[in-house]
């Protein structure tokens, strides 16, 4: 038996040795296998190469710095808007989900040019920022942009030092050109209002049409100015055509103004009684405000006041 | 002297390139590029490392063991060094010709395991302590085989002389050298010379023994697959964990310099040394063309950068063993094998030869 063992552990040491050297050998050739394949490089091709997945030797590293993979024509990477194509409409800003960009048209009394493809222009960018850094690449503002100014470009290398140099500025005008720009048109309102007082029952024919003509050819210059968007929510909303729109400023607008307004603790008590007007929103408001502040809550519910003061207290 | 007017310089210069050559078979063996922006294709990476190593602070911690702390990597250093002291360069040209050249060789270079765990117990770190720990069962345990495996050669060759017995692997020897070392074939290849003269082929069974040698001079390095007494991965460095500047540096240097020396002893010791490995054909004198001053240098060097890439290569193929399996490998494996090599190795003498 005992021999019988000496055996079985002595071919299990012999085995041991040659699965050793097998396997070590074949390691070894594994290893020098590949560094002879590292002669061969791969070359930065982009995905719509049909090699791009063939490429299975030689060296993958890619150099970025100097050599980089093409990206492909319809990369959405950084927001770039051709000014000049601009009809500041704000479409893109209302779509916008993270709020990056930022824009604030100044009104002028007359037709300022027209885009590359024929759309008139009558507002000036005072502001066109895009804060690339709260972008989240979606692509949306350039599908509402109806004169296609507003682009996503192949470039995807843009880190910053710092964050703020994220934001990027489109608007071309100085402060003194956007300074003259409101004066002239604060100057032609009061004309107009001047002209409106003189004439009110002669010479309205003239002046309006052309208004009312601007403002239907495009709509959507009529409506980026803030103040007229606040009460459009509360009636409009079932009734409204555009309503990708409209439904957006809806969830969005009032949010914005019951959040900034709701940290005046003074006030909350008339803001707050109007809203059940607007079913849709209230009750996501309600949600909203119950979870940040927890002040409020009596507001909601003015009868039970009254007990629940001793209690607290 | 020639070995500080060349073996100094050289070495230095070795680990400069050592250490990009293994940066380069590293990326390469795994499909990188490796070093690529300091100088064309990063050919300077490892004099930028240098110069940003030497500009660095020599730290001493505070509760390490100073005395120990700072001679152990000049120890280690110069337990290595002075391995080369013997090491024949070429024809004529050696260090010191000292008779009992490889026991001196063996001897000195043993004590790289002294400053070793001076570094480690100066360090007062676990890691550190733990590191060198490892690295002296490690080396005290691979002496034995490589002390064997090379104990065949010397019975083969008759000398522990490193010159002699590089004089004795190639065409100017005065000995009869029998090809495969069987006198009965009466196949006289001493003046052909070439690799029929190498020990390797002398004696085949010394393939065994240079296997066996190859394997525990890793060992005996610290390389991969036993660097587990530096083990990054687990003992953040080993015994070198603390240091920094300069003394880091002389670890990193000891490192290559005993890879250099392996490399150069298994040169010497199985493939011929500074002889050519090219024979003598008929009219064709490669041998006598190839076999000078010059040539023995660029033959010895060439033979080990030729080791020296097999350690890199054998180094980013085979994982780290543990430390049961190091000890398995050494004693159950190694050992015993190199016993039987040994004893057949004395049979071939007295029979064959």
């Amino acid at each position: 038996m005992r021999s019988v063992e000496a055996l079985d552990d002595m071919s299990t040491y012999a085995r041991n040795i040659g699965q050793a050297i097998k396997t070590l050998s074949e390691g070894l050739k594994l290893t020098f296998k590949y560094l002879l394949q590292a002669r061969k490089s791969r070359e930065p091709i982009g995905v719509e190469d049909p090699n791009y997945f063939k490429k299975e030797e030689g060296t993958v590293t890619l150099q970025y710095p100097y050599e980089a993979i093409p990206v492909p024509d319809t990369g959405r990477y950084r927001l770039h808007n051709e000014i000049d194509d601009c009809i500041v409409c704000d479409k893109c800003a209302k779509v916008c989900p993270v709020d990056c960009i930022d824009i604030e048209p100044i009104k002028s009394a007359e037709e300022i040019g027209k885009t590359s493809d024929g759309t008139p222009k009558r507002l000036y960018a005072a502001k066109f920022d895009i804060d690339m850094a709260k972008c989240c690449f979606c692509g949306l503002c350039t599908t509402v942009c109806p004169t296609e100014c507003l682009t996503m470009t192949k470039v995807y290398d843009f880190s910053e030092y710092d964050v703020r140099d994220h934001n990027y500025v489109f608007a071309e005008m100085t402060p003194l050109e956007i300074l003259t720009k409101q004066k002239a048109y604060e100057e032609h309102q009061a004309k107009k209002e001047a002209e409106k007082a003189k004439t009110s029952s002669v010479s309205k024919p003239v002046t309006r049409p052309e208004a009312k003509v601007t403002e239907t050819t495009a709509p959507s210059e009529a409506t980026p100015v803030k103040p007229k968007f606040r009460p459009k929510p509360m009636t409009k909303k079932p009734t409204v055509s555009d309503e990708q729109q409209k439904t957006g400023e809806g969830a969005e607008k009032p949010v914005k103004a019951e959040e900034t307004e709701s940290t005046s603790p003074a006030k909350p008590k008339p803001k707050f009684r109007p809203k059940p007007t607007i079913k849709q929103a209230s009750t996501s408001d309600e949600k909203k405000e119950s979870n940040e502040i927890p002040k409020p809550k009596p507001v909601f519910k003015p009868k039970p006041m009254i007990k629940r003061k001793p209690k607290d207290e | 002297m020639i070995t500080f007017l060349f073996f100094l310089p050289f070495l230095l210069g070795f680990v400069v390139i050592g250490v990009y050559g293994e940066r380069k078979i590293a990326a390469f063996i795994q499909n990188r590029l490796g070093p690529m922006e300091v100088g064309p294709k990063g050919i300077l990476q490892t004099i930028a490392d240098l110069l940003k190593m030497l500009q660095k602070e020599d730290i001493l911690p505070k509760a390490a063991d100073g005395k120990l702390f700072l001679a152990a990597p000049l120890v280690i250093f110069a337990a290595v060094f002075a391995g080369y002291a013997v090491l024949p360069l070429t024809e004529g040209v050696a260090g010191a010709g000292v008779a009992a050249g490889l026991f001196f060789l063996l001897a000195i270079v043993s004590l790289d395991v002294l400053g070793i765990l001076m570094a480690g117990w100066g360090s007062n770190n676990k890691f550190a302590l733990f590191g060198a720990m490892r690295s002296v069962a490690q080396i005290i345990s691979y002496e034995v085989p490589l002390g064997l495996s090379i104990l065949g050669v010397v019975m083969i060759s008759q000398t522990l002389d490193l010159q002699e017995m590089t004089i004795n692997q190639g065409i100017l020897t005065a000995q009869p050298i029998y090809l495969f070392g069987i006198k009965s074939l009466g196949l006289e290849v001493g003046h052909i010379g070439g690799f029929l003269s190498w020990n390797v082929v002398q004696s085949p069974i010394l393939i065994v023994s240079f296997v066996i040698f190859f394997i525990a001079g890793l060992a005996e390095a610290n390389r991969t697959p036993f660097d587990l007494p530096e083990s990054e991965s687990e003992l953040i460095g080993g015994y070198h964990t603390e240091y920094s500047g300069f003394r880091w540096g002389l670890f990193m240097l000891a490192e290559y310099g005993m890879m250099l020396l392996i490399s150069f002893l298994g040169a010497i010791l199985f493939f011929g040394g500074w002889n050519t490995p090219l024979p003598n054909i008929g009219t064709l004198a490669l041998a006598d063309w190839t076999t000078g001053l010059w040539w023995g240098g660029f033959w010895l060097i060439g033979k080990a950068m030729v080791l020296i890439f097999v350690m890199m290569w054998v180094r980013w193929t085979y994982p780290r063993l543990r430390v049961d399996q190091l000890m398995d490998l050494s004693w159950k494996y190694l050992t015993p094998i190199a016993v039987i090599v040994l004893f057949i190795c004395g049979v071939w003498r007295l029979w064959m030869i």
